[in-house]
Parts: C-alpha cells; structure tokens; sequence
C-alpha cells in the first residue's frame, strides 16, 4: 500500500482525508487495523516515518478529526506506539485535544481500562503534554468529587472515572505532586464525604479506594488513610492500576510498587510492646524416665470427677428472664448473660407465659444494649424479638410500629424493627417455595417449622393411615413428597404488620425524617414493604394492602435515592405477584395504567442501570400476567 | 478406687464480710492457744481461737475499709495489715491490748499485697506497691526508712505490680524481690542494688498472685486465664519458664505453698481450691466447699506436722478449715 517516494516532497493531506472520510463512515476498525501495526512497526526507529505520521493525522480534516482519533488511541497496543503515531498532535490541534481530554473521559464511560491506560499513558510521556495530564487530572478530580455528580451519574461512569483517575495518579511525578497537593487533599475531602453518603455500597467503595490512593500519594510518609471494606474483585482491579508497569525502564517504578503494596495490605497500628521481655525457651521438665524417687508418690490424690467447667444456671422461666435483664445490680452480669443467651428457646417452648408479657417482652428487647461483650449478641437480640412477635403477633406488631414512627429512636433500632417484621412475617408466612428475598439485609437461614403438637393432626393422620391400609391401590403411581402444610399463621396479621408502617411515612418529627435526611431508612422500609407485600400472598388483606402500596409508590417514585427506587420498583413486582391478576384488574385499574406509564419512563430515562432492569422485568410481569389471564378459559 | 475429697474440718462462721486474707500463728507451743487472723472487707481483723472456734478479739483499724492483707512479725503479739484505706498499720496485741502502734500511709489505692521478710533480730523488710502506678517500695521495719525504691525502666509498661515476693536464700545474703505484674510478667529484683536482674512472661492476663520456693529456686503463679505457671530460676539469676497447666476453670486469686514444700493450694474464681504436688504439680484433690470466689488460702505453722491445717477464706463470708495431707 505504502511506497516511499525516495526524497521527493509530497503531500500527505490526500491520504489523510481518505482517512478521514473512511473513519467517519464507521469502518475505523478495517482501515486502522491495517494502517496501524505498519505505522507501528515503521515508526519504531525511523524519526522520518514518525514524522510522516504526524502529518498524516494532523492534516485530518476537523469534521472527521475525532473518528480518526478516537480510532487511533482504541487501536494502538500501548502508551508509547500512541506517542509515537500520534506525536503532539492533541496540543497542536484543538479538536483533537477536545476528544482526548474532555471527551474520552467526561462525556463518554464505555471505554476499557486499556484504552485509559493509553490514553493517559500517552498524555503523560512528553513534557508539553504533561500539563494537560494535570489539568485532566484536576477537572477528573472536579467530577469525582461533585455532590450532585455522585447521585445523579451511573456507577458505571462514576468506575470509569475513578479508573481514569488512579491511573492519572499513577503518573505523577514528585515534583507535580508537590505543586497540587493542597487541592489534591480538598477534593478528596469533598469527594469521600460525598461518595460515603452514598447509599450504593459499591459507590461507597470506589470512594474509598480512590481517596486511599490519593491519600497514598500526598503522604508517603506518616500515616496514610485507611478504610476497612471488603476486597472484591473490583477493588483490586483498581488498587492495580496504581502500579505502574512501563513497557521500558522499570527502575524508577519500584518504589511505585513497594509503596501500593503497602497499601494493599493492612498497616499495624498496635506498636508491638513485647520488644523489652525475652520470652526464654521452656525447659522441658524431667521424664518420667528419671530415676527420681519421689516423695509424691506417698501423697494419693483425691476423687476429682466431680470437677467441672462452672456454669452459671440460666433463668428457667420467662418472668426470671424479665427480672434479670431489667434489674441493674452489677454483680448479676452472669446471669444477664445467660438470660439473654436462654431468652429465644424460652420464648418458644412456653408460648402461653410468653403471651402474658409479651409486649413488655418486646419493650425491654428493642432497649437492650449489651452489657458484656457476647458473641452474636445482635443475633441473639434479634432472634428473641423474632420468637416473641411470632408467638404473640398482633399487640407486639401494634408496638413494633408504633414505635417506629416514635421520637428518640435511633437509626439502628427503627431498621431493627422492620428487620424483625420482616423476619417474623417470613416464619408466620413460610413461603414452601424457595422464595427471594429482595430484602438484603434478610439473609438469615429460614427458622425452621415448629413441630404441630396439637391432637387436631393427629387424629387427621390416624384416618389417613386408616384410609390407606383399607384402600386397594391398583396403581402406585409416582410416590411425590408431600410438603407438610401448616395454616398460614400470616393471614390473620399481615394487616398489622402492614399499615402502620404505611401511615406516617409523610409526618416528619423532630428526629426521625422519612423524606428529608433520613433517606437511609425510608429505603429500608421500603424494601421491607416489599417482602411483606411478598409474603402476604393468598392472604385475604391482599388487595387492600396491593392498593396501598400502589398509592405509596406513586407518590414517591420521583425520589432522587436509587436505592429508595430500586426498593419501589420491587414493591412493583412483588404486588404483581402477590396480588391475583383479576383483583389488581377490577380494583386498580387506573393505577396500573399510570404505573405502566412510569415503568416505561423509569426503563428509559433513570440513570441507574438496576432500576432500568428492574423496571422492564416488572412490565414484562405485568404482560405475562395479562396473557396468562387472558388464555384461561372462563 | 479414689477416696472422695475430705469434708473441711471446721468452718469459721462470724466475719459477715467476705475475706480476704487469712494467716495462721501457730508456732508457739501449748498452753499457747493457735491462732487465726483474719481481714475482711468490712474493714475487722478477726482473731480466732482455734480451739474453741470462735472470735476472740476484733481489731478495727482500717477505717472499714477493705483489709486485704494480714501478716505476723515474729510471733503474735505483733501483727500488720494492710487495706484499703491506703494505710499499713502495725499492731501490738501483747496482753490483752489491741492498739496500732505504727502506721504506714502507702498512697497505693490497688490490691497489691505487701510482702514481708525478717533480715535479723527486729529487723524486716517489706515491700509495698506504692504512688506511682510501676512502682514498687522497699522499707525497713520498724524504723520505716525507705531502702529502695524499684522502678521499672521507662516505657516498659509493666502496669500495676499485683502480687509481691520477699526471699533471701539463706540468712544474711541478699535480698531478692519477686514481683508479678499487669501485663503478666515476674521480674526479679535485686534489692541491694535497686535493679531488676530478670524478666519473664508467664500470663496474658494480669498475675494475681505467686509464690516461691527458694530451696529448689523453682516458683508458680496463677492469673485470670486458665493457665498455672511455674518457672525457675538457674544460676545466673534468669527466669525461665519449667511448665505450665491447665486448670478446668479460669481464674486463681491466691496460691501457696506449704512450708514443707510437699503441696501447694490454690484459691479459685470457680469457688474451689485446688491441691497439687509440688514437685510435679501432680493435681491431688478439688476441695469444693465455698458457693463463691475463694479469695485466699493458708498453710498453718504447727510445729507438729499431724496438726498441720489449711485455710481458706471465701466471698461468701465463710472460712473452711481442712486437714489434708497432714499424715506425711
């Protein structure tokens, strides 16, 4: 394709144009995955060819100025290849340094890391280029750290940005560093506290991988920040592109490495104290194998059988119970103990004491605080308020729900008691069906069926064996398991459970906002209502509580919290399965219309992605549901 | 088949406070009556009559504040005890009399026991935890001069001193310190000289209390955990650890050996006092009387071993009188 002309000067503005229009077309991958590995192998060491390059793109016309560009830095297999096809190119033209800075990394996001890794490599090899290394540093930093930017943009940008910036960070010199660190410490103070607030747990993560490393670079010696979270696969993707791996010259990386190395792993903050005392090797004493003659043997030893761990005797009644966690003498923090550990297998082996003083029960549970440091003491907590509200459930939810909309709760306690409903609506309910939970923080194993001890099975089994042993079978037939089927204790209470929490999500008190700060909770609720909606299928309050829900939906469907939204959308879906299809017909009509109206608004416009995808599936429910109704002869 | 552990004795009913140390004299031979003292929390030292079992004199001197630690000095006309008024005080009981004589006001406001050692004729030398929290001060009594004053090196945080041993290995050589620590190190030092001659970590938890056998330079100690320590000290004056064992509960508030050095008794957290053989910490009986922590325990000083008794002063108020192992 390409012959050199030895020594005549020649214009290359023609084939830079036909590249150019080729790109604009679309077809950038055909010509530049021909054009490209020549370029590359040309310009390794021929200055002219470089040269001849530089011309070639920089005579592109600006209407077809980013395909070609955009092309190249997708194509080129590294930073250096990039510099090398594209030279100085995004300081000389002004279209160019367009894409490259502001467009590749603010207005786009579907790029992968090794195109930023080109891109940024590439800004970062030449000294004149380098200012623009900075200042897209700055403006990645702006964005990052912008309130408004955090909630509204999807956390796939918001990755992709984080990803750019690392990578920026990773190529800054001292002397840089030295010059922006005062703005690089302000915007990681802005940028964590915004992206902490964040009630995505990955976004809050990516705020703290992100002010870690920055952390790293502004103070490399002294005490660096630290956040505890879980290593994912994400984060050590992103802690990786801090290091540094040049395809030349790996000297001056190395303490790169060693310094993201450190940290990777978790700096000891507990000075060792032990320096001092010589711990000396123990001297075995003498074997038996000694000749000794000991006086020891004369001395017989008594029985000891009868020596034992001590236990302390856990109350054995529930009043006993009550006393021991409401008494405040200091030296019973044995018994406290034994008593809270006791309290749940109390509460349901003796249901009928339990129902005396069940709400009193409920009361001094959702007060407790931990006295001594037991293990699980919050599961324990929790599954003692779970047995009390399933053995006696309506005055103890009427409590529950009352107290969540009451003054001087903390967050903790008002989340704890929408946990507990939901738990307890799970057991009362027992879906038979491996139900999902939409709720996350119900990730407990399911409390297993109590046995039924009531003479009213029995004698139902009695006649069943009788049937049997004098019915002549003619065909076995496949012998299926029969699921043990239970009354479902749910139906009588899931009103309770329900509407309370429905009614007061709109009266603000002094310390607890559902709408305005305490956003946190109001997604709580929300996924919570959503289980119970769940769990109150073939109920008979059903409906009513279908129609509800809609009315809660709509009025808060505009909620700028995702997760709030995502949990609105689950309420959705779990009404449309929970609620028979002919009901939400007859009664709702309208409100199904509107809601199918927003679902398409929510599918096509919300900036984030799981309420896109939740959003669709609950129409395409809605439609399967419709069909199945319809195809049922009546 | 092993015989079940012995009943106590007797059982000395009457402090109304729980007990807190308890020490024997009964050296002096008849008509002298055996006596023992001791030191509750209601702030009474009681001495007992150990023939008729019951209370002879009641001292009142620590201002009801908690006494927790109750020695003789040579004979029983004369007795300390230390409490928790931050005071030591000296007593002469001579004929009938019971009144403080001496007293030394410590500024120590924890639990350390002072230790009490007899360098010649009316001469001892006590060490007491003192003001400052690592510190540990040895006087000379009765003239009450400050002999040393042991400060671990700075930075060391040893934390409070717990229990405290005075030894020397024979009359007239040097004496040694034995101290237990917060952070569950024993350090020895020399007194003479004011320095600590060796270090060791016997517990994660605090030491609560010690003892020491000077003739086979062997020593245990016990803690909060579940583990006794017994360690040894070889020629060039190191600590270094013998053994250890595991005890079925946790916790051992006080240990000690008998002065013939055949058994050794421990007071438990777990209501029960432990016998074991000291030469191979051979466990020999659980004495399992108490219904609460057993704060001390103590081997009497019969000059005829057949009398030999042991003591042990409990939370509940009670101290159980055994005669265990007395035939050897």
């Amino acid at each position: 394709v390409y012959f050199i002309p030895g020594g005549l000067d020649c214009s290359i503005s023609f084939v830079s144009h036909v590249l150019g229009k080729v790109c604009i077309h679309g077809r950038q991958k055909e010509i530049l995955g021909v054009l490209v590995p020549r370029l590359t192998d040309l310009t390794k060491s021929d200055c002219i060819w470089q040269r001849i390059c530089w011309r070639l793109v920089e005579c592109v016309p600006d209407r077809w100025m980013e395909a070609v560009v955009l092309g190249f830095v997708q194509r080129a297999p590294g930073a250096d290849v990039l510099s090398r096809l594209l030279g100085n190119l995004v300081v000389k033209n002004r279209k160019a340094q367009f894409v490259v800075t502001q467009k590749m990394l603010l207005l786009q996001y579907g790029h992968t890391t090794a195109v930023l890794q080109n891109l940024l490599g590439y800004l970062s090899l030449d000294s004149v280029r380098r200012t623009l290394l900075l200042r897209v540093l700055q403006e990645l930093l702006e964005t990052w750290s912008s309130s408004s930017a955090v909630k509204h943009s999807p956390a796939e940008q918001q990755l992709y940005i984080s990803k750019a910036i690392l990578i920026c960070l990773s190529h800054l010199k001292e002397p840089e560093i030295e010059r922006c660190r005062q703005e690089l410490l302000t915007s990681m103070m802005e940028g964590v506290k915004c992206h902490l607030d964040s009630s995505l747990p990955q976004l809050r993560r990516l705020g703290m991988v992100v002010a870690e490393a920055i952390s790293l670079k502004i103070n490399t010696e002294g005490p660096v920040l630290k956040f505890e979270y879980e290593e994912e696969d994400e984060t050590r993707e992103l802690k990786s592109l801090l290091v540094q791996t040049p395809s030349f010259c790996v000297v001056p990386s190395l303490p790169d490495d060693d310094r993201s190395e450190k940290a990777g792993t978790a700096l000891p903050l507990v000075l060792e104290s032990s320096e001092q005392s010589h711990t000396a090797a123990p001297v075995m004493p003498d074997d038996e194998s000694d000749a000794e003659l000991d006086s020891d043997d004369d001395l017989i030893p008594y029985d000891m059988s009868e020596d034992k761990e001590l236990k302390i005797k856990a109350p054995v009644y529930i009043r006993d119970c009550i006393e021991v966690l409401t008494g405040s003498r200091a030296e019973d923090v044995d018994k406290w103990e034994a008593a809270v550990k006791t309290l749940e297998s109390l509460v349901r082996k003796n249901p009928a004491a339990t129902r005396e003083v069940s709400v009193e029960l409920a009361k001094i549970l959702l007060h407790l605080e931990e006295k001594t440091c037991i293990e699980g003491f919050v599961e324990l907590r929790q599954r003692a308020q779970v047995a009390v509200l399933t053995t006696d459930p309506i005055p103890v939810a009427k409590y529950l729900t009352s107290q969540f909309y009451s003054l001087n709760y903390s967050l903790r306690q008002r989340i704890d008691i929408l946990d507990v409903l939901v738990l307890a609506a799970q057991e009362l309910s027992c879906p038979k069906f491996h139900g999902k939970t939409k709720h996350s923080g119900a990730q407990k194993p399911c409390i297993q069926l109590l046995p039924g001890s009531d003479s009213s099975k029995d004698w139902r089994r009695i006649v069943d064996e009788r049937i049997k042993s004098k019915t002549r079978r003619f065909d076995m037939g496949q012998s299926r398991v029969e699921l043990a089927s239970r009354p479902n204790e749910f139906n009588s209470v899931a009103g309770y459970f329900f509407f309370p929490l429905i009614q007061h999500f709109d009266r603000p008190l002094t310390t607890f906002d559902l709408l305005g700060e305490d956003h946190l909770v109001l997604g709580r609720l929300v996924h919570t209502l959503a289980v119970l909606m769940y769990l109150a299928a073939n109920t008979v309050a059903v409906t009513a509580m279908g129609k509800a829900l809609l009315e809660f939906v709509w009025a808060l469907r505009f909620h700028t919290d995702s997760s709030v939204r995502q949990g609105l959308l689950s309420c959705i879906s779990s009404l449309l399965l929970s609620v028979p299809m002919e009901r939400i017909l007859a009664d709702m009509t309208e409100e199904l219309l509107e809601t199918q109206s927003w679902l398409g608004d929510v599918m096509e416009k919300d900036p984030d992605g799981d309420c896109r995808r939740l959003a669709l599936q609950n129409l395409l429910l809605m439609e399967n549901l419709k069909k199945k109704l319809e195809a049922v002869p009546s | 088949m092993a015989l079940p552990p012995p009943d106590p004795q007797f059982v000395l009913r009457g402090t109304s406070a729980p007990v807190h140390t308890l020490h024997f004299s009964c050296g002096d031979p008849e008509p002298d009556i055996p006596l023992l003292f001791s030191g509750s929390e209601n702030g009474f030292i009681h001495v007992w009559n150990l023939k008729t079992h019951r209370v002879d004199t009641a001292l009142d001197g620590h201002g009801r504040k908690s006494v927790y630690c109750v020695e003789t000095m040579g004979g029983k006309d004369r007795l300390l005890s230390q409490g928790r008024d931050q005071r030591i005080c000296l007593w002469d009981l001579a004929e009938g009399r019971t009144s403080v004589t001496d007293s030394v006001f410590t500024e120590h406001v924890g639990f350390c026991r002072c230790s009490l050692l007899k360098v010649a004729q009316g001469r001892w030398l006590m060490a007491m935890a003192a003001r400052n929290l690592e510190e540990v001060q040895i006087l000379e009594l009765p003239s009450k001069t400050s002999v040393c004053t042991l400060q671990p090196e700075v930075g060391a945080k040893l934390g409070m001193p717990m229990c405290l041993k005075l030894w020397q290995l024979s009359c007239g050589s040097q004496p040694v310190l034995l101290a237990g620590y917060e952070d569950g190190s024993v350090v020895l030092w020399n007194v003479s000289m004011g320095k600590a001659l060796s270090q060791l970590i016997c517990h994660q938890e605090p030491v609560m209390s010690l003892d020491f056998d000077s003739e086979k330079a062997k020593g245990i100690s016990g803690s909060s955990e579940k583990v006794l320590s017994i360690w040894s000290l070889n020629e060039q004056q190191n600590l270094q650890v013998y053994t250890t064992h595991e005890l079925v509960n946790a916790g051992i508030s006080d240990i000690t050996i008998r002065p013939d050095k055949k058994i050794l008794a421990t007071a438990g957290w777990d209501h029960r006092i432990r016998i074991f053989g000291w030469k191979k910490l051979k466990p020999l009986a659980v004495l399992d009387y108490h219904t609460a922590t057993v704060h001390c325990v103590s081997f009497s000083d019969h000059s005829s071993p057949r009398e030999r008794l042991l003591a042990a002063g409990s939370k509940d108020q009670r101290i159980s009188v055994w005669s265990i192992y007395a035939q050897t």
